[in-house]
């Protein structure tokens, strides 16, 4: 049996007498996409950094493809884009995945390089310095970053926060390219729209807990139908889409025209903003 | 092993990158040119000096040990001021702009992190160490043909010394911001400097309690017992008259500390490591 790219059982972190994380259980199977969403402040960049290493979770287990997560062979596997990032202004983009590939021990050399720049849409700006990058460029050489040495575990914390509509786009293309190369994604984002995109099953978080986590379409619920007749645009509750063709033929044996017809489910969004009940931080 | 390697150079480049020599070698020509200027003039005025004070003291070797002693300080001080800024914002400083976390989650331990931020700054310090401590040596020469004993033993122990104070200030870096890190190194500085100066004073009035709490202070801090060790080794071959002068003034004589000080060094120097090791490991990045 395949061991999950991410385990995470009971997971607790507390800072001083806050709870960051109150017993959180997230699983990522390896080739699957989770979205992770929540407000600020619900713990979620917590959870990434407890996989990383880079936070000591205070009870709980956490594993990468079976290793305990933050020891080495764990760290081998993943690869990491901080929310907040920043790297040396001197340096160019080829000295630094250079240096991440002598850390991530990859042999790959300039092709990976080449490669990775080109992915992320940097193609010719391997000698170019950050500080002359702007910070859409410098956030897609982080991601390029955390592609080095070809991670199986990849999570991303806010990838796309300083990315214009066709950077997110990017990256949406570059996730959907991972995920059919078999790489397993946590991606942490407040963009809705974005995970609703990509990712196979969202886990939402609230106040250090899961309070809902599914496939966003299991996760939807019908609202009702939407009628535009002869009698005007209305909205009739309780029915799905199945109710549809005998709604509509009560409607045309009751005199009305119909023009359009529109079974109505509940959004992301929606599911979001039920599940965190409005809490924002 | 080659992960600290691969760090270390990486720090190393960056302090040539960010132009840090740049100032730095700016600024120390200006204080070898005023050395410069200074040691002319005490040697002129010890040649004139000596005609009046006879064959009692060796003005000449009184001037040339006090402007040695005066430039180790000094060394040592640029020494410190440029460990201090390779390594003071290395943990908590780098967290906090978001440098560090991309590095540590590579497989690479933290503590092998903190040891190439070491050797890093360690490569830097003694280069520049060195450089300095030519200079001050061909300037003695030039200027009043006079040359320190043990020159070169002296220096390895600045270097040392240099090496010690960016350990404090690495593991100042876990727990402390880059500011008061940096404020806390410059202090421990100050204080071990100020205690070698008690102790010299101690020395010259005959207080044995003064002398034995700056020594004391001295192998707390030990760049001060290193710097001290140096000094002492410059002179260890005046007598008389004229080593009694010396000894009176602040950059004069030093305490020689014996072998028993580099096996404590090695021994601070391990402890400093381990406790680094073992709070950076536990903080929260």
């Amino acid at each position: 049996m395949t061991a999950p790219a991410l385990d995470v059982r009971g997971l607790v972190k507390t800072y001083g007498r806050q709870r960051a994380l109150a017993g959180v259980d997230v699983t990522v199977a390896p080739g699957e996409l989770v979205g992770l969403l929540g407000p600020n402040g619900a713990g979620k960049s917590t959870l990434v950094k407890s996989v990383c290493g880079l936070v000591r979770p205070s009870a709980g287990e956490l594993s990468v493809f079976g290793e305990r997560a933050g020891g080495r062979n764990a760290r081998k596997a993943i690869g990491y884009l901080a929310e907040l990032f920043r790297y040396p202004a001197w340096c160019t983009a080829e000295e630094l995945l250079r240096l991440h590939q002598r850390l991530a021990g990859s042999d790959s050399g300039a092709g990976e390089r080449a490669r990775l720049l080109d992915l992320v849409g940097l193609p010719g700006e391997a000698n170019r310095k950050v500080g002359t990058m702007s910070k859409g460029m410098q956030q897609r050489l982080v991601l390029a970053q955390a592609l080095v040495g070809g991670p199986r575990l990849l999570l991303l914390d806010e990838p796309t926060s300083a990315l214009d509509p066709v950077g997110r786009r990017l990256v949406r293309d570059v996730l959907a390219h991972l995920r059919d190369s078999g790489v397993a994604v946590l991606l942490n984002s407040h963009l809705l729209s974005e995970v609703e995109l990509v990712c196979d099953r969202v886990v939402i978080v609230r106040a250090g807990s899961v309070v809902a986590e599914g496939a966003p379409s299991d996760l939807s619920r019908p609202r009702g139908v939407e009628v535009d007749t002869s009698a005007g645009r209305r909205v009739i509750d309780g029915l799905v889409r199945d109710d549809v063709p005998a709604l509509v033929a009560r409607l045309v044996a009751g005199g009305e025209q119909v023009y359009a017809v529109r079974p109505l489910s509940s959004t992301l969004e929606d599911v979001y903003l039920e599940a965190v009940e409005g809490q924002t931080a | 092993m080659t992960a600290i390697w691969v760090l270390a150079l990486w720090a190393v480049r960056e302090s040539f990158r960010r132009r840090v020599f740049l100032v730095v070698g700016l600024l120390t020509a200006g204080f070898i040119a005023l050395f410069a200027l200074g040691c002319s003039v005490a040697f002129a005025h010890a040649r004139v000096g000596q005609r009046s004070l006879g064959d009692v003291v060796d003005a000449h070797e009184f001037a040339g040990s006090t402007l040695n002693g005066l430039a180790m300080f000094a060394i040592l001080f640029l020494g410190c001021v440029l460990a201090t800024f390779l390594t003071l914002s290395a943990v908590r400083g780098d967290a906090e702009a978001g440098l560090l976390q991309p590095l540590v989650v590579r497989p690479v331990g933290r503590p092998q992190v903190l040891l190439a931020r070491w050797l890093a700054a360690v490569v830097v310090c003694a280069a520049y160490v060195a450089i300095v401590d030519v200079a001050v040596l061909i300037t003695l020469q030039v200027t009043g043909n006079w040359a320190p004993e043990h020159a070169l033993t002296a220096a390895l122990l600045l270097m040392l010394a240099v090496a010690v104070l960016a350990a404090l200030c690495l593991l100042g870096s876990v727990v402390l911001s880059s500011i008061a890190n940096g404020i806390a190194a410059f202090m421990l500085l100050g204080a071990g400097m100020f205690a070698g100066l008690l102790g010299q004073v101690g020395h010259s009035i005959g207080d044995a309690s003064l002398e034995h709490t700056a020594h004391m202070v001295s192998w707390g801090l030990p760049f001060e017992a290193l710097y001290q060790d140096g000094l002492a080794r410059t002179t260890a071959g005046q007598g008389g008259a004229t080593r009694f002068l010396v000894t009176l003034g602040p950059f004069g004589g030093g305490n020689a500390a014996g072998a028993g000080l580099l096996v404590y060094v090695a021994g601070y120097l391990a402890c400093v490591a381990v406790v680094a090791a073992v709070v950076a490991g536990r903080r929260d990045l």
